[in-house]
């Protein structure tokens, strides 16, 4: 293999990896905070059909990844509403936002199906970008992957380093606790829950402005479930998402290629590959590590302020 | 301005009731928003969709026949979602029943059963629908009990495995070779059909063993020991522990029930309503079976109930995708508005509600 077919597959892997890093770091700071939010299937498909239309209507993806990252933030306060306001189950509401998610996407995008943009522009700095082997890999990606990787940096400073991610992370792990400290749970997991929207808004208008470019119903196949297994890969801790998210992409090109090169294997085998290589994936971290040992310990409970 | 939520000490039972019922109502009017704001009447919408499928015999019958597979998959998922255990692969074991049924129809056909006689293929092709289904559901069952593995994701990505597998055989191994390669399987003969009720009418055999399902779980859950630890365990998991109960057992049985009904509803749907194999054999019923669960309070009876409501959103949906041209997104859309106005009216039956302004308290 020589070195621009090399680069060029290291390529792919960034662009298959950052829809499903931007959302499983949103799924993070969500589950941080103590929600569980199964909707980001749903949030991450709307952003999808939005972020088109937006960026058809303005003729700007910049415009577009807006939309995008709006009707997560839409949707996720919906979510909000049920399951942090009105108490309700998170495993069933998530569903349920999935279910409507996937619906109203159909209905918004009916009228962008079968048409093409350009995809998002590349950086292109002279000189730099043409370096051999790296120089369209880290000087020539679109705006998409240096905010992916700018977020993560700043999730994993505000979990781990400032005193509201302190906070963020105490709610999540005993709400009662966080409370009794004058912390204001409900609205610290709004905002979560928010971010979290506008996260997987954001993976799903970057689905439909860079990495296709264009719409198609049910183009986020799965990917939101997959960024919810990612998180669980990577024990809570943002750029372990990354390495997931990579490893990940990697193994989705790969199969790609495989089928490039017909091996003679059945292509639907091929398609299956993520979702079984996600269900491995769970297993040999559940082998290793002990019991969701790293799972914040109030994930998923609803917490109903006593008065 | 602040909300709170007080605990209900007592709960009535016209709640219990009107909720659901005033949660359908709300997402009837939602939907109609959404209809309003699509560009379409939403009181003809509304007669299109709740009102004009219930004036006609056979369209009657089509809502029974769609509430089948619905109501005997959320029939187990109430198992499931009581024992607080989150099984959202049901549409996987579905694909997986209908698919194992419709093999055993595929084999005998033509051929091995003219000796024997054919009356055995039915029952057998339920019966494997039904085996394999809770085969299928044991994979994330037994990944949650020996490696406490998260059952909501693996069970759902199983769908897309069961999905392609499907697609895989219906395209290959399953494919009827005299089809000029269209990617479906033989029809199959009568004697691996699910028998019509009556000469000339919709309704197939699937319908009785749905109702059957419905009335055995309500009389575990009424009467049977299992059916008590079943919702102890989802309620009050320590008790349910102190009292005695295996909740690994209790996960795995869960399990095989709700992935057995499904891969029953799955060979129902094929060896009654279909007659083949085809590439995609579910509309989502896996899926809105779950709204189901929840619409019907997770009771046997009430699901029932709510089967036959979705039944109709399904029925009115493909009439108002002729007569207003509204996309079928919009069945599944409001599906999703349905599911959420249930959850938060559910609310309203454990809570009372308080707005205060800020600062009161």
């Amino acid at each position: 293999m020589n070195a621009q077919l090399f680069e060029l597959v290291l390529l792919t892997i960034v662009t298959a990896s950052i829809p499903l890093v931007i959302a499983a770091l949103g799924e993070l700071v969500t589950e941080r905070a103590g929600v569980l939010n199964l909707g980001v299937e749903g949030m991450m498909i709307v952003g999808a059909a939005l972020g088109f239309a937006g960026a058809w209507a303005s003729g700007s993806t910049l415009v577009g990844a807006l939309c995008g990252v709006a009707a997560g933030m839409i949707l996720a306060a919906l979510f909000g509403l049920l399951t942090i306001v009105l108490a309700v189950n998170q495993v069933a509401a998530g569903l349920a936002l999935t279910i409507f998610g996937v619906g109203l996407s159909g209905l918004l995008g009916a009228g962008f199906v079968g048409l093409k943009r350009e995809g998002a522009p590349h950086l292109q700095l002279p000189g730099l970008s043409d370096l051999p082997f790296v120089g369209k890999l880290v000087f020539g990606e679109d705006a998409f992957v240096y905010a992916a990787f700018l977020l993560v940096a700043l999730a994993a400073y505000f979990l781990a380093r400032s005193r509201a991610g302190l906070a963020l992370r105490a709610i999540g792990d005993n709400h009662d606790s966080a409370h009794a400290l004058g912390l204001s749970v409900r609205g610290v997991r709004f905002l979560a829950v928010l971010f979290g929207g506008a996260c997987a808004g954001l993976a799903g208008a970057y689905l439909s402005l860079a990495y296709t470019p264009f719409w198609a119903p049910g183009m986020t196949a799965g990917r939101g479930w997959i960024a919810l297994a990612l998180v669980v890969f990577a024990s809570w801790k943002p750029w372990r998402v990354v390495l997931g998210a990579l490893l990940f992409g990697g193994a989705t090109v790969l199969q790609l290629h495989a089928q490039a090169a017909s091996l003679g294997l059945p292509g639907q085998l091929m398609s299956a590959t993520p979702y079984l290589a996600t269900i491995l994936g769970l297993v040999v971290l559940s082998l290793g590590a002990r019991r969701n040992s790293a799972a914040p310990a109030a994930l998923g409970q609803v917490f109903v302020p006593p008065r | 301005m602040r909300i709170d939520l007080e605990p209900r000490t007592n709960r009535s039972p016209a709640l219990e009731i009107g909720a659901p019922i005033a949660a359908l109502v709300a997402a009837i009017l939602l939907g109609g928003l959404v209809v309003a704001l699509l560009g379409k009447s939403p009181t003809r919408a509304f007669a299109v969709y709740f009102i004009e499928p219930l004036l006609a015999g056979w369209s009657l019958q089509e809502i029974a026949v769609k509430a089948c597979p619905l109501v005997l998959i959320a029939v187990g998922l109430g198992f499931c979602f009581r024992a607080n255990i989150w099984n959202i692969g049901a549409e996987g074991q579905f694909v997986v029943g209908g698919l194992a049924g419709g093999w055993l129809a595929i084999a005998t056909h033509g051929g091995a059963h003219q000796t024997i006689g054919g009356w055995w293929i039915v029952p057998a092709m339920l019966l494997l629908g039904a085996v394999c289904g809770a085969v299928y559901a044991m994979i994330p069952a037994l990944l949650k009990v020996w490696l406490g593995v998260s059952e909501i994701l693996t069970s759902l990505m199983l769908v897309y495995v069961a999905e392609l597998l499907l697609d895989y055989l219906v395209r290959g191994r399953l494919r009827d070779p005299k089809g000029f390669n269209f990617p479906q399987s033989v029809t199959f003969e009568d004697v691996a059909r699910l028998p019509f009720l009556a000469q000339g009418e919709r309704l197939h055999a699937g319908v009785v063993i749905a109702v059957l399902a419905v009335i055995a779980a309500h009389f575990v859950f009424a009467r049977m020991r299992f059916g008590f630890a079943v919702r102890l365990t989802g309620e009050a998991p320590r008790a349910a522990r102190f009292a005695g109960f295996n909740d690994r057992k209790l996960t795995l049985a869960v399990f095989a029930i709700s992935g057995g009904l499904a891969g029953l509803a799955g060979i129902c749907e094929v060896a009654g309503q279909i007659g083949q194999l085809q590439p995609v054999i579910s509309p989502g019923y896996g899926f809105t079976a779950i709204i189901v669960a929840f619409l019907g309070r997770l009771s046997p009876v009430g699901i029932l109930v709510a089967g036959l409501v979705l039944a109709l959103t399904y029925i009115g949906g493909e009439a108002a995708q002729v007569a207003l041209k509204l996309p079928n997104d919009m069945t599944r859309a409001f599906q999703g508005i349905l599911l959420m106005c249930v959850l938060a009216a559910d609310t309203f039956t454990r809570y009372k509600i308080r707005v205060s302004r800020t600062g009161a308290t």
